[in-house]
């Protein structure tokens, strides 16, 4: 499977976008190219606001602007936004329910940056966080449309955004809608359900499921918080054989959980299999190999279905779709994180 | 353009007269061969890797071969270290992790430790460690590779690591931790953190700086690559921190200036002994060395290069760097 490679996504869609909307303002905490948003900082000088390196600070002056009518959109590394600032996003920003956009970026393992870049809990703690609306995108046309989403919700937004280049696997025309999963193939054996890169992931396997006869149900989840899309029960309430849940993410807290709490709480007993980080940090290393030591890879999903089913699908590595290789060193980042 | 963007260094009538008598002839060569060596690896590294944090050898090339160099009284390294695999997170009731201060020697109540702060400045620390023996020679090769400890950001596994602060400003405050440590236990050696400017950004380090004074922790000491340059482009454009020097010394501690270039200054700065916990202000130049870098101001934090010619032209300063 091959996609469209956009590069750059966020850059000049946010500054078209941002055009009409002169309540959107731009607070950076010196990441600003890091980010996608130099261009933006250069096209609204008057509405980008440079915080310096100062999480927590930046969280309060967003918390001001929010209740003053302005809508701020905080760009920075995901990390950045949740672990420091995680008192200053509670009380300043969340409590109030202010309209405050935030923008992380370098989900999960996608960095070889290391434990200090890998944001691997941030939808557990943010989840926890009443008022918090949790978005997620899996694409580039996700990427792109997410902003209208985020911008028509009335409260704090969190958006796990990616950068540099991204595949587009859904179309244009069928952009980010709030709390809904997209239906990506239906079938009774199995549910799978991913959200993130782990969609592109799971999608190098799934042919090779059906073509040995398995029925799946695949949804992509890209709103964490609010989850009660009824697609979501009605796959899981489908499911012959078992559920598995894929994420950029660790195992606790994140998408697995939250299928895991509807399961629960709507007495459906079928097996769950949650791929994701196990409990553990990770360290600085190619995306491709923190997938492949962390089992979050096409081949992880292809054990998994061959666990719960109990039998060998004889699928080889070499079957697999291509993997898209990453370039740490694209032109379309800033730095190789 | 380039260096004038940076402040013309106002830091004049901060500096105070250095005895460079303190150290001798030989041991600035030695440090100025270390600083050079440093310089030419990074830059031999990042035209290999098409991209790097150059920018942070040129302003600290000094500062950490001074440090290394024997400012610092590290334990001693028997033999270049092998750059380890890495071998696991930390783990309850697994001790086998092994931090990365096994490259500053054995510990000791005599010894100084040095933390290092700004984990992205990582490239020119290994660079430093192989210049002075302490890593080994083809350590850089290992850098950003699977599997491996060296990491381009630097954690608490990688050599000359031993505390994880690629979440920056959160090593001072963990030096005020050993710094206590050590002095409860009566320890005579120094405890150092190296640091970047842009760390002072953070009100964590202003909340370290506080307590440090508060418990007067006389033995910790900081050294700062004030480049005035962060991811942005100049600090002054992106969040301005000066008067540095008044407002680390309003926090209670002892600051000295110097040209963080020269050898002398820095050594004889470090030779302070004062009661208070003491800041020492490297100023320094983001392109020293590598007078080129100055074409992409204002922002130098990270290099890659645009085109082939201009590829073309660090391969040219390199091979002039070896001549
Ligand atoms: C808490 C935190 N926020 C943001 C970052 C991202 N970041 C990495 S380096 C850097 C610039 C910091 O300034 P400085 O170290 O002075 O930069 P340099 O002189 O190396 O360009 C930033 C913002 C980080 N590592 N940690
Ligand atoms: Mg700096």
């Amino acid at each position: 499977m091959s996609y469209e490679i956009v590069t750059r996504p966020h850059q000049q869609n946010f500054i078209d976008w941002a055009k009409d909307k002169p309540e959107v303002l731009v607070l950076s905490a010196d990441l600003t190219n890091s980010c996608e948003v130099g261009k933006w900082r250069d096209t609204y000088p008057t509405r980008f606001f440079s915080m310096g390196m100062a999480e927590q600070n930046m969280m309060g002056f967003a918390a001001g602007l929010a209740r003053e009518g302005f809508e701020p959109w905080l760009h920075t590394f995901s990390v950045f936004l949740y672990r420091r600032p995680l008192d200053q996003l509670q009380m300043s920003i969340a409590y109030p329910a202010l309209k405050v956009r935030l923008v992380g970026f370098l989900p999960g393992i996608m960095t070889p940056g290391g434990v200090t870049h890998q944001a691997i809990e941030d939808i557990a703690i943010l989840r926890t966080i009443p008022n918090m609306t949790i978005l997620e995108v899996g694409d580039a046309t996700e990427a792109q449309s997410v902003l209208d989403v985020a911008h028509a919700v009335d409260g704090p937004v969190y958006i796990r955004m990616l950068r540099g280049e991204v595949s587009r696997i859904f179309p244009v025309d069928e952009p980010f809608k709030l709390n809904t999963a997209r239906i990506l193939s239906t079938g009774n054996d199995l549910t799978l359900i991913t959200s993130g890169i782990a969609t592109e992931e799971a999608l190098r396997a799934v042919p090779l499921l059906q073509g040995n006869g398995l029925g799946i149900t695949h949804l992509h989840i890209s709103t964490h918080k609010p989850f009660d899309d009824p697609k979501i029960l009605a796959a899981l309430r489908s499911a012959k054989h078992g559920v598995i849940t894929m994420e950029n993410h660790s195992v606790i807290g994140g998408l697995g959980s939250a299928v895991a709490e509807v399961m629960a709480e709507n007495s459906i007993s079928a097996p769950l299999s949650r791929i994701g980080l196990q409990d553990t940090y990770a360290h600085g290393a190619s995306q491709k190999f923190l997938m492949s030591e962390y089992g979050l890879d096409a081949k992880a999903l292809v054990e998994r279905v061959e666990r719960i089913l109990g039998k060998k699908l004889g699928i080889q590595e070499s079957d697999l779709a291509e993997q898209r290789s990453i370039n740490v060193h694209s032109s379309a980042k800033v730095e190789a994180l | 353009m380039g260096a004038c963007l940076f402040r013309s260094i106002s830091y004049a009538a901060e500096r105070q007269l250095m005895n460079s008598a303190v150290a001798d002839n030989a041991d600035l060569q030695r440090m100025e061969t270390i600083a050079h060596g440093i310089r030419k690896r990074v830059l031999s590294h990042v035209l290999s890797n098409n991209g790097g944090y150059m920018s942070q050898a040129c302003s600290a090339a000094e500062l950490l071969a001074a440090l290394y160099g024997g400012v610092l009284k590290l334990g001693p390294v028997e033999s270049p270290i092998d750059p380890p695999q890495f071998m696991g997170v930390p783990k309850i009731g697994e001790h086998t992790y092994q931090t990365g201060a096994q490259f500053h020697g054995p510990k000791g109540a005599n010894f100084d430790r040095l933390i290092v702060s700004p984990a992205h400045y990582a490239l020119v620390v290994y660079a430093a460690l192989i210049e002075t023996g302490r890593l080994r020679e083809d350590g850089l090769e290992y850098f950003n590779r699977d599997g491996s400890t060296v990491e381009m950001i630097g954690a608490e596994h990688s050599p000359g690591f031993e505390t994880t602060t690629g979440s920056l400003a959160q090593a001072l405050s963990q030096a005020g931790g050993i710094a206590l440590a050590r002095k409860l236990r009566g320890e005579e050696g120094r405890t150092w953190v190296f640091m970047s400017d842009g760390e002072f950004q953070e009100g964590q380090t202003w909340e370290a700086l506080s307590a440090a004074s508060f418990h007067n922790l006389s033995s910790l000491r900081i050294i700062v690559d004030v480049n005035q340059a962060q991811c942005d482009g100049p600090m002054e454009t992106v969040m301005a921190i000066e008067p540095l020097a008044e407002r680390v010394r309003s926090f209670g501690w002892d600051v000295s200036v110097v040209d963080g270039h020269s050898l002398s200054e820095i050594i004889a700065a470090s030779q302070s002994d004062t009661a208070k916990p003491h800041a020492i202000l490297c100023y320094t130049d983001p392109v020293r060395g590598l007078p080129i870098l100055a074409e992409r101001a204002p922002t130098l934090h990270y290099l890659r290069f645009t085109s082939t010619a201009e590829r073309a032209k660090y391969e040219d300063a390199y091979k002039e760097m070896v001549q």
